[in-house]
């Protein structure tokens, strides 16, 4: 599974009584993360990131160490290339649709002249078709677009592995179906390392190759999306891709 | 309704009613008779006393470095003070607070005893050929030591509760930490910074006290409008009174501007339209 381009994450991380020990790698392929909130989900992306640094563990991304405890190695977020999409989308609210892709065009490559950057930044929208958007700020696009123009801009940043947290969580039923879609095309156009935090069946069917299950800070399973809900890893596992109805004590939105 | 219950409401409205209007009156008259006092060509005439001209125009330059200085040093400091977590930055913050909360005048004996001739790095400062006592430098350096904490809190604030997930989309798009700082963390924290210095402008505009004691009434050269307004005093009363109309309206506009800047949603300064 592990291919030159792989994620591979050991990532151990301690804060109050929360304990993070998890192990997981991830070739050129989607992975989503499953588990019931405070298992450690965000915590592991923000880890895998760099904006947590873990106690221990070492993370690398293809041949390059990002991570490394013993060896001292700790590269800062802006160098790991990883594109991490939040919840929300995380536009710059100041910021035009161009403009918010034209700031990752700006810090991929130095030098690049503004006019230059603009055109770039209209392919991408052109791309994702929603080039009628461009100047509009994202308080005036739907979710969708926000998501849209969000992804396009983290394509635009050239990453070498994409982070995901609960992409369509936040979108309107219709809106879900959409994104989902696009998202599929676009990961199967990226071919690199993707790991997807989700509360959604309908992400992991329609994106998905393997599920880990994260509870307690751990990955309690790691299998094909049919293999883990055949033999779910735990309860959490059991009722979300199973589709038994969901406990209300977790969030499943 | 119970006969009893509408006794109580109707005595709770009325007491305050009359409370609010106590201190509501207490707050208003000050400024109708600012405004109306004497009539319109009195007060006009007011402005024709030759402190007039001078004193505003040392105003509006020493303000607007003091503003300059202040927002140059403030906003690095400021964003230091946000993201340091050592507790001496802490007890920092704590210490940058104190000329809000200081009489002014105590401030200007705190600068004396600093920069003064004899004070602790005045005779330093003055090996170097370089004394600020009662001189219009001295005017700068009060009003920033008066108005920096206003910036600097806003600033603070600001810093603090800017998205954390925004600034880790913009690191891991790869923004190199002048780029992220400059393109991400300034623009969003803009309109509480702006108000802030405007907050801080005001302050500095109204800076009595510490002037007087520091930099001394020296018409042209350190006498500013509060001071101007302090000597015509004991000339003509309209004089003051045209002076005080002149910082009351200063200050109404910079309100009416800052309602403005916290109404309107953060936009960007450029749109680029679709071809």
């Amino acid at each position: 599974m592990r291919s030159q381009a792989a994620l591979s994450i050991r990532s151990a991380y301690t804060v109050g009584s929360f304990s993070l020990d998890a192990q997981l790698d991830v070739g050129v392929e989607t992975v989503a993360l499953i588990g019931p909130n405070g298992s450690g989900k965000s915590t592991l992306l923000l880890a895998t990131l760099g904006i947590r640094t873990p106690t221990q563990g070492r993370i690398t991304l293809g041949n390059h160490v990002v991570f490394d405890s013993e060896a001292e190695i700790d590269c800062p977020t802006e160098e790991r290339r990883m594109a991490y999409l939040p919840q929300d989308f995380g536009l710059f609210p100041f910021l035009t649709a161009v403009g918010n892709i034209e700031f990752a065009i700006a810090c991929a490559g130095t030098g690049i002249g503004r006019r230059q950057r603009q055109e770039r930044a209209m392919a991408y929208l052109e791309q994702f078709g929603i080039v009628r958007l461009a100047g509009r700020h994202p308080h005036q696009l739907s979710g969708g677009e926000r998501q849209r123009v969000a992804l396009a801009r983290a394509i635009a940043s050239e990453p070498r592995a994409l982070l995901l947290d609960e992409p369509t969580a936040s979108l309107d039923v219709g809106a879900r179906a959409e994104v989902r879609a696009l998202l599929r095309e676009s990961l199967e156009h990226l071919q690199i390392p993707t790991l997807i935090v989700t509360h959604d069946e309908g992400d992991i069917t329609a994106l998905a190759r393997r599920v880990a299950v994260m509870e307690a800070g751990r990955i309690v399973g790691c299998a094909s999306a049919e293999e883990a809900a055949r033999h779910p890893a735990n309860a959490f596992a059991d009722r979300l891709l199973n589709g038994v109805r969901p406990d209300p004590s977790v969030a499943v939105r | 309704m119970r006969p009893t219950h509408r006794r109580q409401t109707m005595a709770f409205r009325l007491g305050m009613a009359f409370l609010a209007a106590l201190l509501g009156t207490l707050l208003v008259l000050p400024f109708v008779a600012l405004l109306l006092d004497g009539g319109p060509l009195s007060i006009l005439r007011g402005f024709e006393c030759a402190l007039t001209l001078p004193a505003l125009r040392l105003s509006m330059e020493t303000t607007a470095i003091a503003v300059v200085v202040v927002v140059l040093g403030g906003t690095p400091l400021a964003w230091w003070l946000a993201r340091s977590k050592w507790r001496s930055a802490r007890w920092l913050e704590t210490l940058l607070q104190l000329p809000v909360v200081i009489p002014p005048a105590v401030g200007g004996i705190a600068l004396l005893l600093a920069f003064g001739r004899r004070g602790l790095f005045g005779g330093w400062l003055e090996r170097t050929g370089f004394s600020p006592s009662f001189s219009t430098v001295a005017v700068v350096m009060a009003q920033i030591f008066v108005s920096a904490p206003f910036y600097l809190q806003a600033a603070v604030l600001a810093f603090g509760r800017l998205n954390q997930d925004l600034l880790a989309v913009g690191r891991s798009l790869g923004a190199s930490p002048p780029r992220l700082f400059f393109r991400l963390v300034l623009p969003l924290a803009k309109p509480a910074l702006i108000g802030g210095a405007a907050m801080s402008w005001a302050r500095a505009l109204g800076e009595f006290g510490a002037t007087l004691m520091f930099a001394g009434n020296m018409t042209g050269k350190t006498q500013t409008l509060p001071l101007a307004i302090y000597t015509a005093l004991e000339i003509d009363i309209r004089t003051a009174q045209a002076l005080s109309l002149l910082l009351v309206a200063f200050a109404f506009v910079l309100l009416l501007a800052l309602r403005r800047i916290n109404q309107q949603p953060t936009r960007s300064e450029r749109t680029v339209t679709a071809p």
